[in-house]
């Protein structure tokens, strides 16, 4: 191999690697942001779902829900994440409140 | 000694047996005591006012609206839903039947026997699932239970039987009595973002102002249904009115007509048996 070819081989490498590190650097966070989306939303599905049995959902969290999704469809998936978590929070007050009201609620009977 | 050990432990098994047996009777459903401590809280909250009064909601408590309420009642803004209603009623369905041969009497004058518990079905009727359910028996189609057909057609029934006073049965039917315990429940709990119940507003503050409304004290809330709302621009059954209070609330609300607001229906009901239709009404 000749000098000149040498160097015209270590250039390339020079330009690939970092392109390679580049193109790693944003598409692997974003391939996750997917998927940490995808839990987040499908463990705030579930909680929604728990509410829905206990016949107690809020609109904040269906709110929080679609916000979820069409954040995600827009490729926004920090917010969709933020949007999924706050969704599951609420669904989770929802359902501590339905079951804490099993009995609390004859605190306010009047007798 | 023995004798003194025996005499203590005697007077425990008393104590312990009588501390079940009241345990058991507070958690019993009594709807007689209840109807009584629910209208003995009222009238104490509002000595002024005729256990009557309380048909009319926020203008019983509030001198100036209720000055607004006698004026707009010369033309008042459920007129032309009563008509319609009337026309409605009378209309007959493609097979020749009417509504009034889905009721007793015709369904004049019956309001105040709403909602009644079927003991075939082992639920709660009430008057908007008994309208619809005659459409439905004559091959009708389904209407919205808010909708204002359904507002129109309540409000003609309840304009009908205006001044009988609500008579609302529970039979015995442990059934019966596990629909009235659940419709108060439905009643006390509280839900939604906002952590309210249906008593928080309309047991603990009634007379007292939500933003520009006047909160209706509960007894005697559902005789002037259905009911003309400014806030609305129109009629509205019970069914728009619990579901609304729901979504207000920031809860999300349960099907219109769902066992739950049935229930609720009764409860609401029978703690005001013995106070006069007034509906339709008006709402500001």
């Amino acid at each position: 191999m000749s000098m000149i070819g040498s160097i015209a081989q270590i250039r390339l490498c020079c330009l690939l690697v970092p392109m390679w590190l580049i193109a790693g650097a944003v598409s692997v966070p974003a391939a996750g942001s997917e998927t940490e989306f995808k839990a987040a939303y499908a463990a705030a599905e579930a909680a929604e779902k728990e509410a829905g049995r206990l016949r107690n959902r809020w609109t904040v969290t269906e709110a929080a829900l679609i916000e979820a999704k069409k954040a995600a469809d827009r490729g926004d998936f920090d917010q969709a994440i933020s949007s999924a978590k706050e969704a599951e929070a609420l669904a989770k007050a929802s359902i501590f409140q339905a079951e804490s009201e099993k009995d609390a609620w004859k605190n306010l009977e009047m007798r | 000694m023995r004798s003194r050990l025996k005499l203590a432990l005697a007077a425990f098994a008393v104590l312990a047996l009588s501390a079940i047996s009241s345990a058991g009777a507070a958690d019993k459903p009594d709807p007689v005591a209840d109807a009584s401590a629910f209208r003995n809280y009222f009238v104490k909250k509002f000595p002024s006012l005729k256990l009557e009064d309380f048909v009319n909601g926020p203008y019983a408590l509030n001198e100036d609206m209720r000055r607004q309420w006698l004026e707009k009642e010369q033309f008042p803004p459920y007129e032309f839903s009563l008509e319609m209603g009337k026309e409605l009623f009378a209309r007959p369905f493609a097979n020749g039947k009417h509504y009034a041969d889905c009721f007793p009497h015709q369904g004049i004058g019956i309001r105040q026997n709403y909602p009644y518990f079927d003991e075939k079905e082992g639920k709660v009727v009430t008057l908007e699932l008994a309208l619809s359910r005659c459409r439905e028996a004559n091959g009708e189609k389904v209407i919205s239970f808010v909708g204002e057909e359904m507002a129109a057609l309540t409000a003609y029934m309840a304009f009908t039987s205006r001044g009988k006073l609500f008579d609302i049965n529970i039979p015995d039917d442990p059934r019966a009595l596990d629909a009235y315990q659940r419709g108060k429940r439905y009643f006390y709990t509280r839900r939604g973002q906002l952590n309210f119940s249906c008593a928080t507003c309309h047991v603990q503050y009634p007379g007292e102002r939500m933003r520009a409304e006047v909160l209706a004290p509960a007894v005697g809330i559902l005789n002037a249904m259905p009911i003309y709302r400014s806030e609305w621009g129109g009629m509205g059954t019970i069914s728009r009115r619990f579901t609304t209070c729901d979504s207000q609330i920031r809860g999300v609300p349960l099907e219109p007509q769902a066992e739950e607001y049935r229930d609720l229906e009764y409860y609401l009901s029978y703690v005001s048996n013995g106070l006069p239709i007034s509906g339709p009404g008006a709402r500001p």
